[in-house]
């Protein structure tokens, strides 16, 4: 059998391969990535219901063969998904990257529900950059905004369901009978005649016929898959070792290269001493290289990792900041706290003249730090050039959420076609967002070193890797943001008036996606959570995008890191001065919107909130928070012990409609309560002294570890509606869960990340 | 010229004897199960078994290692302690990305090795220096009792 991506052999041969007989095996296999599209649609179609290479080529070669199937959308097209062997395996291609989400195995999960296959043969594979896998709702290749199984969740449905047609179909001419006597059950296909066939046996028939344009789906009392706990397909390798990363990608001949950075964002090289460098053993090339937004910096082109890393160590760089003010953490919150006290752009129009006369005012100023995604797997790239004229191609092995995107701009460097550049998918060690970069920064840059080497007349393959202290310095970071809450309430307690801004850092202006997230100057990702709020309020919101120089990015949950934080820190700062219950004020405030109710009340329940009393020296803290069309809801139990906030316990409640894997769902809560533990910790925080970041690696860059990871349940609203969001709306309710527990114990409001405690 | 033995072969490689375990294990012997996450003894991706304690491969020269046996993750599921840890991970869905898991894994089945039945304390204590970012804490520490069980 022929598999879409030849490199998944490589999986095996690396496990086994051992002391240098690895790299020609390597090669061998490689070799097939090389081979011309049409003659590898050619074998992949001889085997059976076929196919998932690249891009729209293949589809439409496919695609061809049916007079409806010319018609659907490339997303429609089962063979662009699914491949059958003779032997029944179903192999189905995942058009998200998988970077601990879980998708691979969710959506997998949605298409062979409908298509009704044995879920003990079904394998998935993470597709390549090509038209077919885009974002049915956004249009390009992208994995974020938990949009995963959201979007793809009815596009799944209605493969599995086109291809099961298309086998039944093959089955009922095979046989000679009528399509509706014919019923299909795990990957068998059952006639009422007593014949019966695999899905292997009918897949090469049933890839002639065209494409049906409808189909019908099951309603979920039919679904075998789709709700239930199914273990994840990728535990088995995960669990010893055998999963491949992009990390872990091997090409024959291939070269590690490590980039000497600038200190400072856009600072470049003013010159450099390589003579030490190149003495190190194991280093080829030193290059100064363009680099992301205008820098300079310099190559290190070596046989592995550790030559690169010492002939890097061995550098002598002279470099020149950028001409502007270097960002300085400090300078930048008297500037943002200057802005605070002014009116900004609106966001969202409120009455603010019940302040004036108000029986008492809340004012209220926050702080947010920078932020680095810090993913497991530092960011990496394998890139390869060859052939000539029109078989020139560019392919590239990484895990990036924003294939699409890569592809042109990486083409754009390289002088290609974006047909030219093929983006192979691989797993990812976490990404946060860090993978999902409107400039593709760290592909950019790869593509920069690879015209580099060419130009130098060499033409290895090159593994372009970052080092941890490259990520952590390497900015993208969730922006340093400010809010100022002036709150006024009447003799009742009541709200009657609110006046809300915000100061942060645009993410989007002047990238591909201002077009849709930024109106009349007003980032989006700025102001989500207040400008929206559910809450029944009189809020004005204004924000403030100052320019800042220092590169930011959405970080999981993206502007819910901090709008959550400030409106359900407040709404429990105003339940308490009122003297009222903060889960009655919230269930109050939230009448109207029943699945945030839902998700409250089912945490307050299950937490034994109000009723369980607890030991001396703990609190309950409430949170509840819409994010990504979801709500999720915390209840936590908190001591504090020296400077650290302690967690005894976690309720945690999600409303994400259907739940298509509650393992998954329950995963994805328990990671992101975990990284919100992480931001409320000292040391979370990346801060910058005249241009540059103070912070390099995990002993000065706080992430959460194994004790301060509470108990926690968590629990599921049922609902049988099409999902929603599950990758990060467990994260924006969690720190300010923590920060209301400490605030019952202490009566000290908590105004800011990382919380300062001791 | 250092030679040592990894999971049961014996090997001699030609680096440098200041160059980490982890790169000789990566780069010159194509065993990539065992992760890089920071290269300075913080995140414990790297951890593998030298004469069976656990260490951090980033940080221990080749040198070091001269004579000795090393077990990677790719065969700790050999041993009787290594291949009860894989199946309680695999019952309780641990990994997420799975990056941290290799090391994970190492970590726990020194545990193991060490206290056959630890308290949360003990896990705690075992388990610090490697880090999740997923947030697989819960899951681990769900999977180390279940282990423990299952041996006991
Ligand atoms: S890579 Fe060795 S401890 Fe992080
Ligand atoms: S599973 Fe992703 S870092 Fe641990």
């Amino acid at each position: 059998m022929i598999h879409p991506h030849p490199m998944h052999h490589r999986i095996g041969l690396a496990h086994q391969a051992f002391a240098g007989d690895g790299a020609e095996a390597i090669a061998e296999a490689g070799a097939a990535v090389s081979m011309s599209r049409r003659r590898f649609i050619k074998l992949a179609g001889a085997s059976g219901l076929a196919i998932g290479l690249v891009s729209t080529g293949g589809v439409r070669a496919a695609a061809s063969s049916g007079s409806d199937a010319a018609e659907l959308k490339p997303d429609q097209q089962p063979n662009a998904f699914l491949h059958i062997g003779k032997n029944g395996e179903v192999t189905i291609q995942v058009n998200r990257l998988e970077f601990g989400q879980g998708s691979h195995t969710g959506l997998a999960q949605v298409l062979a529900d409908e298509l009704d296959a044995d879920w003990s043969r079904v394998r998935a594979e993470l597709a390549p950059a090509g038209d077919a896998y885009k974002d049915p709702v956004f249009g390009i290749q992208m994995t974020g905004g938990s949009n995963s199984i959201q979007n793809s969740f009815t596009q799944y449905r209605e493969l599995g369901a086109r291809a099961r047609a298309m086998l039944v179909e093959a089955a009922a001419r095979t046989w000679e009978v009528d399509v509706s006597t014919i019923r299909t059950r795990e990957g068998r296909l059952i006639s009422t005649d007593g014949r019966s066939a695999d899905y292997g046996e009918m897949s090469e028939a049933a890839m002639a016929l065209p494409v049906p344009a409808s189909v019908t789906l099951k309603t979920p009392d039919q679904f075998r898959l789709i709700g239930k706990p199914v273990k994840r397909l990728d535990t088995p390798a995960k669990s010893t070792g055998r999963q491949f990363f992009g990390m872990d990608m091997r090409r024959a001949g291939m070269k590690t290269v490590l980039i000497a950075r600038p200190p400072y964002f856009g600072g470049t090289v003013a010159g450099f001493d390589d003579a030490r460098a190149r003495a190190v053993e194991g280093v080829d090339q030193v290059m100064r290289v363009e680099l992301d937004r205008g820098a300079t910096g310099v190559a290190v082109v070596a046989d592995g990792f550790w030559p690169a890393k010492v002939g890097r160590d061995h550098l002598e760089v002279r470099w020149e900041a950028p001409a502007s003010e270097l960002p300085d953490t400090g300078r930048l919150a008297a500037q943002f706290e200057a802005l605070l006290v002014r009116d900004g752009l609106p966001a969202r129009a409120g009455d603010t003249s019940g302040l004036a006369g108000a029986a008492r005012t809340i004012t209220a100023d926050f702080r947010f730090p920078f932020l680095a995604h810090s993913p497991m797997e530092p960011l990496n790239a394998l890139i390869e050039v060859g052939g000539m004229g029109a078989e020139r191609r560019c392919d590239i092995w990484t895990g990036t959420q924003f294939q699409t995107i890569d592809q042109g701009t990486v083409a754009a460097i390289l002088e290609l076609e974006p047909q030219q550049v093929h983006i192979h998918t691989q797993f990812a060690g976490g990404g946060f967002g860090r993978r999902a970069t409107p400039t593709a920064d760290y592909l950019a840059d790869t593509a920069r070193v690879m015209k580099a080497w060419l130009a130098a007349g060499r033409s290895e393959p090159l593994k372009v890797v970052w080092t941890r202290e490259d990520d952590v310095r390497g900015g993208y970071y969730r922006p340093f943001t400010m809010h100022r809450a002036e709150i006024g309430l009447g003799e009742d307690g009541g709200i009657a008036a609110w006046k809300h801004t915000i100061v942060s850092p645009s993410i989007l202006k002047g990238t591909a996606f201002e077009a849709f997230l930024v109106k009349d100057g007003v980032d989006a990702t700025a102001v989500e959570g207040i400008a929206d709020t559910a809450y029944e309020l009189p809020v004005a919101v204004s924000v403030h995008h100052p320019e800042v120089a220092v590169p930011t990015l959405w970080w999981r949950s993206v502007g819910h890191t901090h709008s959550a934080f400030v409106m359900e820190t407040l709404i429990d700062q105003i339940a308490r001065e009122g003297g009222r219950d903060p889960v009655e004020l919230r269930r109050a405030l939230l009448r109207k919107h029943p699945r945030h109710l839902a998700a409250l009340d089912l945490a307050v329940a299950k937490s034994g909130y109000g009723e369980k009393p607890l030991p001396p020296g703990r609190a309950w803290g409430v949170a509840v928070h819409e994010s990504f069309r979801s709500v999720v809801a915390h209840v936590v139990e908190l001591s504090i012990e020296g400077d650290r906030p302690k967690l005894h316990h976690v309720t945690s409640a999600i409303h994400c409609n259907l739940a298509v894997n509650p393992r998954s769902v329950e995963a994805q809560v328990q990671g992101a309560v975990l990284m919100a533990i992480g931001t409320t910790l000292a040391g979370a925080e990346i801060t910058l002294r005249d241009g540059r970041v103070e912070q390099s690696n995990f002993h000065d860059y706080t992430v959460p570890r194994m004790p301060d990871m509470p108990p926690i349940d968590v629990h599921i609203v049922p609902s049988d509606d099409p999902p929603t969001g599950v990758g990060e709306p467990g994260l924006p309710p969690m720190a300010p869960a923590i920060a209301n527990a400490v605030y019952a114990l202490t009566g000290e409001p908590v105004r800011s990340l990382p919380i300062p405690l001791g | 010229m250092t030679r040592f033995n990894v999971n049961g072969n014996d090997v001699s490689v030609d680096v440098g004897d200041s160059t980490p375990l982890l790169w000789v294990l990566r780069d010159s012997l194509e065993l990539t199960g065992t992760k890089y996450g920071c290269g300075m003894a913080q995140c414990g991706a790297c951890t593998v078994h030298l004469n069976g304690r656990p260490v951090r491969s980033c940080v221990t020269p080749v040198s070091a290692v001269e004579g000795a046996a090393v077990v990677t993750i790719e065969q700790v599921g050999d041993g009787r302690i290594g291949a009860a840890v894989q199946e309680a991970w695999m019952q309780h869905d641990v990994p997420q990305c799975g990056y941290c898991q290799s090391g994970q894994v190492m970590s726990a089945v020194a545990l193991l090795a060490d206290n056959a039945a630890p308290t949360d304390a003990d896990i705690d204590a075992a388990m610090v220096g490697n880090v999740c970012r997923c947030g697989t804490y819960a899951r681990i520490r769900a999977a180390i009792k279940a282990a423990a069980a299952r041996l006991a």
